[in-house]
């Protein structure tokens, strides 16, 4: 099983997101090989939840596609271990905490390591409140990544010291969706952080073009595409395909 | 209270963004709450422009009907803006303003909330802009228009159901995108600590007078505290200085819509299993999968899938009762206090109204209890003549 260090292992990573189930299970399995296979180096699979209060309208509408054609959490579990063994890549979860809550912290993350999910990140998990599920997590080998946000300010040095797998910092204030652009001092909040931690920094949150890519794999470890795929997939369905491996190309090489 | 938990009840589960504001915001709030010159300018406003303290009435003819205990009203509805709302809002506009905000954002479910938020940003020169859910902006059109004319504006939420959640989650978006000049005042005593407890605070002063107000005509304390609950403000507030009292009952009533047994109800804490959601470990209105569920109520107000932390502890630990109360009941209820005694209670508040009838029955005669009127019913009389089968215009 890869684990998230391998994704940023001698080379800048390109992390790509999609939703579970939008359009169906099935298709989100293929589109997560195709992004494997067009050179994505990590991929964070959304589990589809009904109130996901940090995302834009692209990723809530696709949340609300994947649970309306009837994606619930074990079928996503079912979908993963399908192609557990075809995946080089590291596949680590996003989703709310309530979801994984409620299935109970133990059973999730058990199944997690049996399907060979390496890591979770949890918009709504901060650092103070990360204790109970991270203790478990730690037990079936799932490293859970903590979010730094433009507004953290002086959270940075005690969310830094405490990181494992990756830190995924959010690139500006408001929710996830494509942006023209972005003003926040990245640089200097990266610096900070390498000040206390070796853990990569991945950049998320509004990045879609070639040009960003660019630029903020100069800054940071990594980059992190979600609206702009998870919209190729909106517009296109279950055939994705072509549309995913040219924009994963276009991306890719300009990282 | 321990690290904003009531038990293990309560939290603070939001994203990284709102982080430090909330640190911020519970700083200033420790701080301002001590403050004599912050305290005094807020009892000035509470008195001088919101009509405090508010009535409490005994409804003698509600008594003779309903055959038993005797039913104070705590009369809430006659508070400016017709509900206890103004209350926390006041308290969370000024502290804003003493920190520097000049924005506030609101969340409202029957419009209650958004029209005290308004207001108060009129009075205290803030900017607002209050969310509420597509379906809710159309039950409740006249507090549209209410809040536009205060000078605020309204952004309907057409997210997920249309209602108080979604609009709790676009306005907690929003709060994200712009955090450094915006207060985010919420509505109830649900989401991430400081809130829950912050909102009880503001909200607690219905309770004080109700001792003090009863001890004044009865000389003792009531046998029970009745209010409604959706999120669980005007009934924390009118419970809080009762926690300590083991001889009165404290009962909260939630919205039963069209019957516990159907799909279709806000009962929380008769249908609700532990969650996470909205900032707050609570009880919350699920699936198996930990999806929110869709609700129903009748009352905006009431049509929230989950509760205040504090109230989940208080049902766990058994020191209040909670009772669903279905939309039906709420009606006769609406209907029975403006006929008896000529007032007419909001459909939020008329769900406590209908149960008091119960519970002074069966308290029997000799016993005392108050029900929190928490908002006047103006803003329900046409959607009312609509579900009674009468189509008028408002």
């Amino acid at each position: 099983m890869s684990r998230i260090k391998d994704a940023f292992d001698g080379k800048k990573a390109f992390i790509a997101y999609l939703m579970a189930g939008d359009p169906t299970l099935a298709a989100s399995a293929e589109h997560i090989l195709t992004a494997q296979d067009a050179g994505v180096d990590m991929v964070e699979i959304g589990i589809p939840f009904s109130d996901p209060i940090a995302e834009g309208e692209v990723i809530q509408a696709a949340s609300e596609r994947a649970l309306a054609a009837g994606a619930r959490l074990d079928g996503v579990f079912d979908m993963v271990a399908s192609i557990k063994d075809r995946m080089r890549i590291p596949v680590v979860f996003m989703t709310y905490l309530n979801p994984v809550f409620v299935y109970g912290y133990d059973r999730f993350f058990a199944r997690c390591e049996q399907i060979g999910i390496c890591g979770i990140i949890i918009p709504d998990l901060p650092f103070e409140e990360q204790g109970e599920a991270k203790e478990v997590a730690g037990k079936y080998g799932v490293e859970v990544v903590t979010l730094v946000a433009p507004t953290s300010e002086k959270r940075v040095a005690e969310i830094a010291k405490d990181a494992e797998g990756f830190i995924y910092l959010v690139s500006s204030m408001g929710v996830t969706g494509v942006r023209g652009e972005i003003t926040t001092d990245l640089p200097a909040i990266v610096s900070e952080i390498k000040r206390h931690t070796d853990v990569p920094v991945a950049i998320g949150f509004g990045i879609s073009t070639p040009e960003q890519v660019c630029r903020y794999s100069e800054i940071a470890d990594g980059v992190i595409v979600g609206s702009a795929i998870v919209r190729i997939i909106g517009e296109r369905g279950a055939e994705a395909r072509e549309g995913l491996v040219e924009y994963i190309g276009a991306m890719r090489g300009a990282g | 209270m321990k690290d904003g938990r009531f038990g293990d009840f309560g939290g603070r589960y939001i994203p990284e963004t709102l982080m430090n504001a909330l640190h911020e915001l519970e700083e200033a709030y420790m701080h301002y709450k001590d403050d004599p010159d912050f305290q005094s300018e807020l009892d000035k406003l509470l008195c001088e422009y919101a009509g405090r303290p508010s009535l409490l009435y005994y409804a003698e003819n509600l008594t003779k009907q309903a055959g038993g205990a005797k039913i104070y009203l705590k009369r809430e509805d006659l508070n400016h803006t017709g509900s206890h709302k103004i209350n926390n809002v006041l308290g969370q506009t000024l502290l804003a303003k003493r920190m520097g905000k000049t924005r506030i954002i609101a969340e409202t479910g029957a419009g209650q909330h958004g029209v005290a938020a308004a207001t108060a940003a009129a009075l205290l020169g803030m900017e607002c802009e209050v969310f509420m859910g597509k379906e809710d902006t159309e039950r409740q059109a006249l507090n549209v228009y209410r809040m536009r004319l205060l000078g605020s504006k309204v952004h309907p939420v057409t997210s997920g159901t249309m209602t108080l959640k979604d609009a709790v989650n676009e306005t907690m978006r929003e709060w994200t995108k712009r955090v450094s000049d915006t207060h985010y005042v919420l509505g109830s005593v649900m989401g991430p600590h400081p809130f829950p407890m912050m909102v009880r605070d503001f909200q607690s002063v219905i309770g004080r007078e109700i001792r003090s107000q009863l001890q004044g005509v009865e000389g003792r304390l009531p046998d029970a505290v009745v209010a409604c609950v959706g999120g669980g403000s005007n009934a924390i507030g009118a419970f809080y200085d009762f926690i300590g009292d083991a001889d009165v009952c404290l009962v909260g009533c939630e919205a039963a819509g069209r019957g516990v047994d159907t799909e279709q109800h806000a009962a929380t804490m008769t249908h609700g299993t532990v969650g996470i959601f909205h900032g707050m470990k609570s009880l919350f209105c699920q699936d198996e999968f930990g999806q929110i569920a869709p609700v129903y109520s009748i009352s905006a107000g009431l049509d929230y899938p989950g509760i205040g932390p504090e109230h989940a502890w208080l049902h766990h630990s058994g020191r209040a009762n909670y009772a669903a109360v279905s939309d039906d009941e709420a009606v006769e209820g609406f209907e029975l206090l403006s006929r008896t005694e000529g007032i007419i209670p909001a459909i939020e508040s008329a769900h406590a109204v209908a149960h008091a009838v119960r519970v002074a029955k069966e308290l029997g005669e000799g016993k005392i209890i108050v029900i929190c009127l928490s908002g006047r019913g103006d803003k329900d009389v046409a959607a009312i003549a609509r579900y009674k089968g009468e189509d008028i215009n408002e």
